[in-house]
């Protein structure tokens, strides 16, 4: 048999209330700001399904101390009985949605593609154009993240006016890749910062030509950078209203414009707007909660050197 | 190999460009070049009745601005080969940028020293100094001007709260997926919805649940936005709470990179945990910590569509952010001059802030080891 050399001394086995006290500690912290990070959405949620009394009452767990109905989501024409009915309210909705949607995901793609191959450019070759090299183009292009919104809007709510491009998805489009460029740029400069050179050298010398091998090798190693940026350009213009509030009337108007124009008329009816925050937090919140790596992936890009 | 600025791709491509393609590539370009002005100009006589062809707005131009742009690319590629689609990688941003930024602002400048109002028919009239002479007695913009300072000012308390939660999330524990994913979520959120699910319900007086909870603990009558400290308060808890995260995901991105070796040699130094903190950890994390609140003010700088939607600056100008006051200054009045010029010399405002900012703490950045 073998004798045994490490031993536990007394110390080691005994109880230890400091690390058990610091466990707790550690613990009741995350479970305190997990609650204040998740009881909003709860909250937003329950209120969907509350009648009056139940809003007046302050109900706040269903089943135990108020009954769910379907008010919220009657409201917005999308509840068992609605939902195969013609409704207005509902038409509005979808169409808010379907507007945020393209419009979301039309400047993200754009940015993403224009970021990229800028990002690509300026990490591979080195350019000069009068007195600015490539270190300069670089921070002219991250420079536009310092530009406040609302410098750009009052003079494209001139320009827009004039070229009839007032209340269209386009004029949001060009505007939204705008404000994401940057990002996607920062971004993805990271990325290509990490592939190493000598795969696209490999590449051209197997007789690739220079786009190709950016599209055929490069692209495909680099694009969970592209997703994580994909996804964050997509938060921020989802959630984008000051452009949205100026520059669209009727016909382009997003989700956060229609919520922020509902909130005063409400009254009590508190279920009705419960009903649409929560669909205008929805997609995100499912987008983040199944692709939560690649936000993180991006959000720490450029943070660690 | 390797330059200052990275590891450049060094290729020789063999190209041999023919005098006919090089005019080709010259009259591509130019003609669409002559194209362009030559709509422009005919657009400014038709704009100032010189004669009419019934433009019916400046779509034209912007259609030929769209053809130059693209040919511009395209003869880059037919006047210098190789070089010329390595230039087709930037080119097409470079131009966006130029044409949604560069010459918006430069159109700005001519805005913002005269008076427009977009509802009346008499149309831009030009008023010199006007506008410098309005802002400087307008007591609501510097109020506003106070308390974005106010608003930056939080950042500090912001960035210890991200601090002590990511490190809480470094610390071994479960579930720390779980954990990430819930923090995470304030910052998927649009502000829009925030502002009506804590500020218009939760924050109500009567039936909202904090309230009922601050009625609960003995303030007989909750109200959160009656007075101008307690409302600035709470739209800064409620920023502060959306983007938070942000902080966080960076400082915890920082924290993981720190090698183990360094807490392993502390500890077998004897230091303390608090020791460790402030030796090690924190002065390893000071770049990523100064990056963090770089970003995060230039996130707050745009702070409004909380403000606009919860509280729309009162009481009486308390909460107002600078974007949120040219926001209803434009509202309320439809004055195009003046708003862009406040708008400008906010720009102007915080460009001079952030070089500051950016070259003191370019000098912070160097951690001493």
């Amino acid at each position: 048999m073998k004798k045994q050399v490490f031993h536990d001394t007394q110390a080691d086995l005994s109880f230890k209330p400091s690390w058990m006290f610091s466990r707790l500690l550690i613990y009741s912290v995350l479970i305190v700001w997990a609650f204040a990070c998740l009881f909003p959405i709860y909250w937003t949620i329950t209120t969907t399904f509350k009648a009056a009394p139940d809003v007046m009452k302050g109900n706040i767990v269903p089943w135990w101390d108020f009954t769910p109905k379907w008010l919220g989501l009657k409201s917005l024409g999308l509840s068992p009985n609605t939902i195969f009915v013609e409704n207005t309210v509902r038409e509005e909705f979808l169409k808010r949605f379907w507007n945020s949607t393209i419009i979301a995901v039309a400047s993200s793609a754009i940015a993403v593609a224009l970021g990229s191959c800028t990002a690509y450019g300026l990490s591979r070759f080195s350019y000069r154009f009068g007195f600015m090299r490539n270190s300069d183009i670089s921070f002219f292009f991250l420079s536009q993240l310092i530009l406040p919104p609302v410098v750009l809007a009052l003079p494209f709510l001139v320009l827009y006016k004039e070229l009839a491009l007032l209340d269209t998805r386009i004029g949001l489009i060009a505007l939204y890749t705008l404000t994401v460029l940057p990002i996607v740029i920062w971004i993805m400069r990271d990325q290509f910062g990490s592939i190493p050179v000598e795969l696209e050298e490999a590449a051209l010398v197997d007789g690739l030509s220079l786009w190709r091998a950016f599209v055929t090798i490069i692209l495909p190693i680099a694009l969970p950078g592209i997703i994580a940026a994909f996804i964050i350009s997509l938060v921020l213009t989802w959630n984008e209203y000051f452009f949205a509030a100026l520059l669209t009337s009727s016909h382009a108007k997003t989700l956060p414009v229609m919520v922020a124009s509902q909130t005063g008329s409400q009254g009590i009816a508190w279920w009705s707007m419960a009903a649409l925050s929560f669909a205008a937090i929805l997609p995100l919140v499912v987008i983040g909660i199944i692709l939560e790596r690649f936000i993180i992936k991006g959000m720490a890009a450029g943070a660690v050197k | 190999m390797s330059s200052p600025e990275g590891d450049y791709l060094h290729i020789v491509m063999p190209d041999q460009i023919s005098v006919r393609r090089q005019q080709l590539g010259r009259l591509i370009i130019w003609g669409s070049a002559c194209a362009l002005f030559l709509v422009v100009i005919l657009q400014s006589l038709d704009q100032v009745n010189f004669f009419s062809i019934g433009f019916e707005n400046w779509r034209p131009t912007l259609y030929a601005y769209l053809l130059w742009a693209f040919c511009l690319c395209l003869g880059q590629v037919i006047l210098y080969g190789e070089q010329g689609k390595r230039r087709l990688f930037i080119l097409p941003a470079v131009l966006f940028v130029v044409s949604v930024v560069i010459f918006p602002l430069i159109f700005a400048l001519g805005i913002a020293f005269s008076s427009w109002n977009l509802s009346s028919p008499d149309g831009r009239q030009f008023n010199g100094l006007d506008n410098v002479y309005q802002m400087w007695t307008d007591p609501f913009y510097w109020n506003a001007m106070k308390n974005m300072v106010y608003y930056t000012l939080v950042i500090l308390l912001e960035y210890i709260v991200a601090f002590g939660l990511a490190l809480l999330l470094n610390a071994q524990i479960r579930g720390r997926k779980f954990f990430r994913v819930v923090f995470l979520m304030p910052l998927m959120l649009s502000p829009v919805a925030v502002s009506w699910m804590i500020g218009k319900s939760m924050l109500e007086a009567r039936f909202g649940p904090i309230s009922r909870l601050a009625r609960e603990l003995g303030w007989d009558n909750p109200s959160f936005f009656g007075s101008p400290e307690m409302a600035r308060a709470v739209i800064m808890i409620m920023d502060a709470w959306t983007f938070i995260p942000l902080m966080m995901i960076m400082i915890l991105a920082g924290l993981q990179a720190i090698p183990k070796e360094m807490h392993e040699a502390a500890e077998v130094d004897g230091a303390s945990p608090w020791k460790k903190f402030w030796e090690i950890t924190f002065p390893l994390m000071l770049p990523v910590s100064i990056t963090a609140i770089l970003i995060r003010i230039i996130f707050k700088l745009k702070l409004a569509d909380i403000i606009i939607n919860v509280t729309s600056g009162g009481p009486g100008g308390a909460t107002d952010s600078v974007t949120s006051f040219i926001f209803r200054e434009y509202r309320d009045r439809s004055n195009v001059g003046y708003g862009t010029f406040l708008a400008i010399f906010y720009l102007i405002i915080i460009v001079i802030a952030m070089t500051v900012l950016i070259k003191l703490s370019d000098r912070w950045m160097k951690p001493r080891y």
